[in-house]
């Protein structure tokens, strides 16, 4: 294929009519997406680049300040909180959201009986509408008659008061956004990543005399470590982006992030300056600080990861 | 050539591997038990207690120390809700929006997937790895832009920003997926078709599409599961109660429930599940496809 292309390319400088017609169209049929690409991609990237340099109240025009907007943000204690709140999220949930659906997908790989109903059991959270899964857990976390409080009474501890505690409130949160996301994709790419794993290779380290842990920990977790690399970059992503929970619970208690600002995330940080006090200088501002945010963060794990991710050489994925 | 020599004989050894494998570990191992029966717990356990709660009447649901099963299964509840609560306005809402956008979503990522797959044009390489880089891109940074777009078009508080997007490419995801898809089909059947004098149009919808179906069930669950258990663009679109999807309008009545204090809890929860249950049914009925396409994001990391 791609020698063949290579040859042509001598004789493409003129297109035929058989050619131009064939391109027209190829053009054609990708229109919707290059007029939804300018259109709700690239124009809104320009204009939002162009906004963060303004002051911008919705009601009146937008009226350039330079960089104001991004000297705001730095003394914003608000900002500071938010990030700080997004971080306390992000450290926690990264490692046991990948770790936990790791260690299912471990579980799950097993010869067992009953795998396809407790693969499924794993996952219904994951496809639960997110106010569902909300309001099921504000249930469960009610101080007073909720299950998990109940629960621990049992063991006599007298649980907190959970999403209306400032302490408990981050995570209440986190505990729910592990139910619904370690049993789903991430626990899915890991089942898909272990069948991958040859079984030659366990059978040549069991010549060898390998137990069940060496195995796990010579052959399976550096065969897995592409998928652990992929979902790990998904879950940096995915966190520093929650929103939904944190706005569901909160929003009927005070104001949105609370009690006093404690599940305050990133993103509902963005959503209030935005969409409650109709700033949309200041939240273009807070987008592309965002957008700067999760490039490092990505970049970052892209560099790291060439010290830790195995590639087998030569052979791709080939699925 | 060679590979084709060997592959019988290596998947003759694979089996038997395999075979061997399976009887060595076939004796249930009961500390794998033990974390898995924990798990299954702590995964649906919560879905179970919401069952039941939503089963129980108001006076039950406050009962301390709280009972799992109802002492008599209120089933009026999940009619209640329709009455209480406009639900069914709500339903239908949703329904509308869901729809709307799979339509527009598929037909357009198939249309655009079959210009990538299937013709050569000048820029063909560059414009889809510029596909494939909104992929990456997070939606925050034109989330102001665009509404802002929306307020001056006079679409706020309508259907449009939520469904009109969606015809016009249908996402990065599902247009990587059609086109990896449409390029394992031969192209001889194209070749044929148009010496039959078939036009394109007509190639994709008679000959690509219906061979294509299994990537089209997972491209409609995805799309079904994100206008369903959409959450953030409704919220920012739609002001008026009467325009209100399932997952707006039930957070907008938990909100008055906590204002008001009147025990409405059975009834939220009743809701909630029968908003899960298409996507419960869903996943259950086609998992295959589901697992497939979950996969697929997978493979282009």
């Amino acid at each position: 294929m791609a020698g063949s292309s290579v040859a042509l390319r001598p004789a493409r400088k003129r297109l035929t009519d058989l050619e131009r017609k064939e391109a027209l169209s190829g053009y054609l049929y990708i229109s919707p997406w290059i007029v939804g690409f300018i259109v709700f991609t690239l124009g809104p990237m320009i204009a939002s680049g162009y906004y963060s340099l303004t002051e911008y109240p919705l009601i009146s025009s937008a009226k350039f300040v330079g960089l104001e907007n991004y000297a705001r943000l730095f003394q914003d204690a608000t900002f500071w909180k938010s990030l700080g709140n997004t971080y306390y999220y992000a450290i926690i949930i990264v490692p046991v959201g990948v770790g936990g659906a790791l260690f299912c997908a471990l579980l799950l790989n097993q010869k067992i009986v009953g795998k396809s109903i407790l693969r499924a059991t794993f996952f219904l959270p994951s496809v639960t509408p997110v106010v569902a899964t909300t309001m099921l857990w504000m249930w469960l976390f009610n101080p007073s008659v909720g299950l998990v409080n109940y629960i621990l009474s049992l063991v006599g501890i007298k649980g907190p008061a959970w999403l209306g505690s400032t302490a408990w409130s981050k995570p209440a949160l986190i505990i729910m956004d592990l139910w619904t996301s370690v049993g789903g994709n991430t626990m899915l790419i890991f089942l898909a990543g272990l069948q991958g794993i040859p079984g030659e290779l366990y059978e040549a380290s069991e010549i060898d005399g390998a137990g069940s842990w060496r195995k796990l920990w010579h052959i399976t977790l550096p065969l897995l470590t592409p998928s652990i690399f992929l979902t790990m970059v998904l879950a940096v992503i995915g966190c520093l982006q929650v929103f939904s929970t944190a706005y569901v619970v909160s929003s009927g208690q005070s104001s949105v992030g609370g009690p006093s600002e404690s599940t305050l995330f990133y993103m509902l940080n963005l959503y209030r300056h935005a969409f409650m006090y109709y700033e949309m200088g200041y939240a273009s501002a807070l987008a592309w600080v965002f957008f700067f945010m999760v490039l490092v963060f990505t970049l970052l794990q892209i560099k790291l990861s060439r010290s830790w991710v195995y590639y087998e050489a030569g052979e791709g994925t080939g699925i | 050539m060679t590979s084709a020599e060997l592959t019988p004989r290596r998947k003759r050894r694979r089996q038997t591997l395999r075979a061997d494998s399976g009887d060595r570990t076939s004796r249930p191992n009961p500390v794998v038990y033990l974390p898995l029966i924990i798990l299954a717990l702590g995964f649906g356990g919560p879905f179970l207690w919401t069952v039941m709660t939503s089963l129980k009447s108001p006076r039950e649901i406050y009962l301390f120390p709280p009972t799992l099963f109802p002492s008599t299964f209120a089933w009026g509840n999940y009619v209640e809700i329709w009455t209480q609560v406009p639900f069914a306005l709500f339903l239908r809402n949703s329904a509308v929006i869901t729809i709307s956008t799979m339509a527009g979503q598929i037909i357009s990522a198939a249309l655009v997937a079959y210009g990538f797959a299937r013709f050569r044009f000048p820029g063909r390489n560059a414009l889809f790895l510029m596909v494939l880089s909104t992929l990456m891109l997070p939606t925050q940074v034109t989330l102001v832009p665009t509404f802002i777009l929306f307020r001056m078009l006079g679409w706020l508080d309508s259907y449009k920003p939520l469904i009109v997007p969606l015809y016009l490419g249908g996402g990065a995801f599902a247009i990587f997926l059609f086109r990896q898809f449409f390029m394992t089909i031969p192209k001889e059947y194209d070749e044929a078709a148009k010496i039959d004098g078939a036009s394109s149009l007509r190639v994709l919808v008679q000959i690509i599409v219906p061979m294509s179906k299994p990537v089209f069930i997972t491209l409609a669950i995805f799309a079904f599961l994100r206008s369903w258990n959409d959450f953030f663009y409704p919220l920012i679109y739609l002001n008026t109660l009467e325009k209100f999807t399932l997952q707006l309008g039930l957070q907008y009545f938990r909100r008055a429930a906590d204002a008001g204090g009147e025990p409405t809890e059975h009834l939220l929860l009743a809701a909630a599940m029968v908003m899960t249950a298409p996507c419960i049914i869903l996943f259950l009925t086609l998992q295959q496809y589901f697992v497939r396409g979950i996969v697929a994001t997978g493979i282009k990391g």
